[in-house]
């Protein structure tokens, strides 16, 4: 995706974002607050977000590919297990991988 | 008594809503220069933070569209990650009792902190200021911070050898890590990290994503004593 195609991605995802959450504040209350409701939309957030960690951290062009990411990733989850908040998190797993990098492994 | 308590209630209710705007803008730096790293200009990662306006919904529009995913991919998958969104509305709405182009202000900044801030208070003008000031504190900073990390970004170079591509992942970590509460969530993540690298190799790039979730509604809808409340987690 790039220029226009990439704009009209942008503005769409914006708007459908936007949409969502003007339809909870319109519909019946009844109709969101069920359990079941719920239950599933925290699950589903949860799978696109452990997805999109498999895809970014072990993907490349279509192939699963083991680098530095990986490490990066591991040293994230130590950051997160002592209660790092979330920038170190991303920072910690930045610095692991260049390092890495900077030593000469992919 | 209850009118005698509002004064206090409401400082309390603001000081929290603004050390969340606080912590949850610093963020919005990692999420401004991973935009750009890829493949977004800085204008289109400020349309993100200004339109979309959902953490979570940002950081995986980014990751489709940085791993040569469609536009339909795209958008499915930030609309997908918002959906919870929808679920703090019914929440939100009697808390703050607002009609016409308020609500619609109201429903954009309806994200996971303003709807924790919120309903956190016990107090109705407590609620009220603990929604506003959040959601607008959080607005102004995120966007603000957004900005600066994209020209940060910008100004990188080669992402990988800042090892930027490694913290693209730790950002889906993180925002994963604190909704892993129960068995059911632990096992849906488990079995959409399986699905996705299976099949990224035989199926277009965002889509092994998407199929992730189908694997959610089926959990969800077999797993009776899944999670029952939408948010877990003090990001946005």
């Amino acid at each position: 995706m790039k220029g226009a195609l990439l704009w009209f991605a942008v503005v769409a995802a914006g708007v459908a974002t936007f949409a969502i959450k003007l339809v909870g504040h319109l519909v019946p209350r009844h109709w969101l607050a069920k359990p079941q409701v719920a239950r599933v939309a925290a699950l589903v957030t949860v799978a696109l977000l452990s997805a999109l960690v498999a895809v970014q951290a072990a993907t490349s062009g279509g192939h699963v590919v083991v680098d530095s990411r990986l490490a990066g990733l591991a040293a994230a989850a130590v950051a997160l297990l002592a209660r790092a908040p979330f920038v170190v998190v991303v920072l910690v797993a930045a610095v692991v991988a260049a390092l890495l990098r900077w030593a000469g492994l992919p | 008594m209850a009118r005698r308590a509002t004064a206090p209630a409401v400082s309390t209710a603001v000081r929290q809503a603004l050390s969340v705007a606080v912590a949850t803008g610093l963020y919005g730096v990692s999420f401004g220069a991973l935009s750009v790293v890829a493949g977004l200009d800085v204008p289109q990662t400020m349309a993100l933070s200004l339109l979309m306006f959902s953490g979570g919904s940002q950081f995986a529009f980014i990751g489709v569209a940085g791993s040569g995913g469609s536009p339909g991919a795209a958008i499915a998958t930030a609309a997908l990650v918002g959906v919870r969104n929808a679920l703090y509305g019914p929440q939100v709405a009697p808390l703050i009792d607002v009609t016409g182009p308020r609500r619609l202000l109201a429903a954009q900044l309806t994200i996971d902190e303003s709807t924790a801030v919120g309903t956190a208070q016990r107090d109705p003008a407590a609620a009220r200021a603990g929604f506003w000031w959040t959601g607008g504190g959080v607005f102004v900073l995120w966007n603000v911070f957004t900005l600066a990390g994209a020209l940060l970004g910008n100004a990188a170079g080669d992402p990988r050898r800042y090892g930027l591509d490694a913290a693209a992942a730790a950002a889906f970590l993180g925002l994963v890590w604190p909704r892993l509460t129960n068995r059911a969530a632990q096992v849906v993540a488990g079995a959409s990290v399986a699905v996705a690298l299976v099949t990224t190799p035989v199926l277009p790039a965002g889509v092994p994503v998407l199929l992730a979730a189908a694997v959610a509604v089926v959990v969800g809808v077999a797993w009776r004593d899944g999670p029952t409340h939408p948010h877990g987690t003090a990001l946005p």
